[in-house]
């Protein structure tokens, strides 16, 4: 049984060789070898849940057999291997639900590059969820964020190119910010790895020294991570990379590799400066104010937007302001509500991307508002996919929505000072969501007016509004001639519906997880 | 406030002043070229501040000559450490952004990023991709 504590090692290395591999194969293979990683990957972190869960402690694998203050170490523990399982199910299903315009939009000679960077970016996370050192979190988040340009930038088009150039500038930034503040903390403590450095600053926080400098690290790291992971005021990137890569990018981007930055905060917090201090510190503040901000002015722009696609990405600029806000109530609830959060928004945000490419595939490929009448209609399952998407998004109970804001309300009651301002901004929030999603539902299952869009068929004094399609270009799409999209969109609304009529065996997963980390 | 602290520490108070510059430099520039530039500073500013951080007065770089084992004789190697590994990660990244920008250019034949924007905003739908007929092409092949 030993066996398995070796296995997050081997799935780190794994996804990175079949990387370098994925270059020498063809398209068609490179899938093939790609989907077999993720799913190895992924029964291979079901195999560490499930030790870690039977043993009750984390454990460290040490690199190289290096002791603790020189070598290198990966250590896993329930909240690890949960966000392991989580990202490969997740990953997968994006894979598959986005196949077909995948082959359709990038090149055929170029197919086998699309999946070298997933693989890479699998990697980065894997790497991500399971160091224990500092300075290899870093590194990973720079491939992440490499092979995360590539997803972008595959679908040749002046729009991603643009996207992917505005997307690496955040980026860095926030990587640069990142850099600094752990040579900050380097320096005050001397360690790289997590537990050690945990030890210093624990003493450092007891004699009271160097407490602006430590202020001045925590706060670099989290501007760094905030920017990366596209907090309120550092989103303009977001629409775009969104909007304009191919689904499956898409999809992955939002739910799962700002997601990855979101669960290295959540370890810096914890593991490596330590809750107390943390919550102590008035960045947690600072947190709180911005990601209430995200979660209306998100809503706001997603509600002025005519274009599907970039609608759904600034809601999730809401909803990682929803996650921020979890973090600013410094709480451990706060913090457990923001997991919840996390997986929870992986789940909906990938559905809700797949099925806006189902809808505008069956109105000619238009993803502007006025094109979509009736697309809930002619693709029956994208239709009701989209709707359980949306509704888990307002959050209606009986979907994963709902118990996320259910525990934010909790985790906020009881809050001298921020319980008011916490349930307000989740009700506004709630009432805006409402209003851009029930908007497009209605829209998407009201019928066709023909009259209208032929008698006046060019509209174009805005250059980016789209020449208004012919209902011909409608069609109807069946179940059958899109197997791969329709399973993956059957699982994400089986998954949907489980979070949220089954959460708590995950919430106590959680909370034994985070128990752990301290 | 202490002055002479700051000025003792003269490396760390430059390398952080030329973060600041090349922070403000890769956020505010409208010029790709120019951006890059920034990026450039700003990470080598921190490989100073750890260079400096690692350095001791009057010690050695950490390399065994003469027979010399003594730790009191060297600097602390760990941040050289992490500087090399910071420039391997720069330098792809910097590779990464300078092709981004070639095909910036290629294309809008300017490398302002604002100008591109609004070039891309006002091209008429039809022609904003090119190969949008061959996806539409190739889709309708895989649905034949």
């Amino acid at each position: 049984m030993d066996f398995i504590r070796n296995f997050p090692f081997f799935s780190i290395i794994l996804s990175l060789f079949s990387g370098p591999l994925s270059s020498i194969l063809g398209g068609k293979w490179a899938k093939r070898v790609n989907g077999a990683v993720i799913g190895l990957c992924g029964v291979m972190s079901v195999a560490v849940l499930w030790y870690v869960c039977r043993t009750g402690e984390a454990y460290v694998y040490t690199m190289g057999h290096f002791p603790a203050p020189w070598g290198n170490e990966i250590r896993a523990g329930i909240l690890e291997a949960l966000m392991a399982v989580f990202f490969c199910a997740i990953m997968l299903l994006c894979m598959l639900g986005g196949e077909r315009e995948r082959e359709a939009e990038i090149e055929a000679s170029r197919q086998n590059l699309y999946y070298i960077m997933v693989d890479l970016l699998l990697c980065s996370l894997l790497a991500l969820i399971y160091t224990n050192d500092l300075f290899t979190a870093y590194v990973f988040v720079e491939i992440n964020t490499i092979s995360a340009c590539g997803l972008i930038m595959i679908r040749r088009s002046g729009r991603t190119v643009e996207a992917a150039a505005r997307y690496m500038i955040m980026s860095l930034l926030g990587s640069g910010l990142l850099l600094l503040g752990l040579c900050f903390l380097y320096d005050l403590t001397g360690h790289l790895l997590m537990s050690n450095i945990r030890e210093s600053v624990q003493v450092l926080a007891a004699e009271g020294m160097y407490e602006r400098p430590l202020l001045v690290a925590i706060c670099l790291m989290c501007v760094g991570l905030a920017i990366k992971s596209a907090l309120f005021p550092f989103h303009n990137w977001l629409p775009d990379a969104y909007g304009y890569s191919t689904v499956s990018s898409a999809a992955i981007l939002s739910s799962l590799v700002s997601k990855g930055y979101i669960f290295l905060l959540v370890k810096i917090f914890c593991r490596v400066i330590g809750f107390d201090v943390f919550s102590g510190s008035k960045v947690i503040h600072v947190l709180f104010v911005f990601g209430i901000a995200g979660m209306i002015m998100g809503s706001v722009d997603a509600i002025r937007e005519s274009d599907i696609r970039r609608m759904i990405a600034y809601s999730s600029v809401a909803q990682i302001g929803y996650i921020y806000m979890g973090f600013g109530l410094g709480t451990m609830e706060g913090v457990i509500a923001s997991i919840y959060h996390v997986i929870c928004h992986a789940a909906t945000k990938s559905l809700l991307f797949v099925a806006a490419s189902g809808i505008t595939d069956a109105s000619g490929g238009s993803r502007y508002f006025k094109d979509l009448n009736g697309a809930g209609r002619r693709n029956r399952l994208a239709g009701v996919a989209f709707t359980v998407g949306a509704l888990s998004m307002v959050g209606v109970p009986m979907f994963a929505g709902f118990i996320s804001k259910l525990f934010f309300s909790q985790a906020a009651v009881g809050h001298e000072i921020k319980m008011l301002p916490t349930l307000i901004a989740l009700a506004i929030s709630t009432v805006l969501n409402a209003v851009y999603f029930m908007r497009t539902v209605i829209r998407i299952y009201s019928p066709v007016k023909i009259t209208a869009s032929e008698e006046k068929p060019a509209k174009q004094e805005d250059g980016r509004e789209k020449t208004s399609r012919m209902p011909e270009n409608y069609r109807e799409i069946t179940m059958r001639q899109q197997p791969a999209k329709a399973v993956a969109m059957i699982l994400f609304i089986l998954l949907n519906i489980l979070l949220g009529l089954n959460s708590e065996p995950l919430i106590g997963l959680i909370q034994r997880g985070l128990g752990m980390f301290s | 406030m202490d002055l002479g602290n700051l000025i003792r520490n003269y490396g760390e108070a430059v390398a952080m002043i030329l973060f600041g510059i090349g922070f403000s430099n890769l956020l505010l520039q409208k010029n790709l070229i120019k951006k890059i530039i920034g990026l450039n500073i700003m990470d080598t500013a921190t490989y100073l501040f750890l260079a400096m951080k690692g350095y001791i007065d009057g010690r050695k770089a950490p390399v065994v000559v003469d027979g010399v084992q003594s730790v009191e004789a060297y600097v602390n190697p760990i941040p050289s450490g992490l500087v090399l590994t910071g420039i391997v990660v720069s330098v792809s990244v910097t590779a990464l952004m300078l092709s981004l920008t070639i095909r910036l250019y290629r294309r809008y034949h300017t490398l302002d990023l604002d100008e591109i924007t609004t070039l891309q905003n006002s091209l008429p739908p039809e022609s904003e991709e090119d190969n949008r007929g061959a996806s539409g092409e190739a889709s309708q092949r895989t649905e034949r």
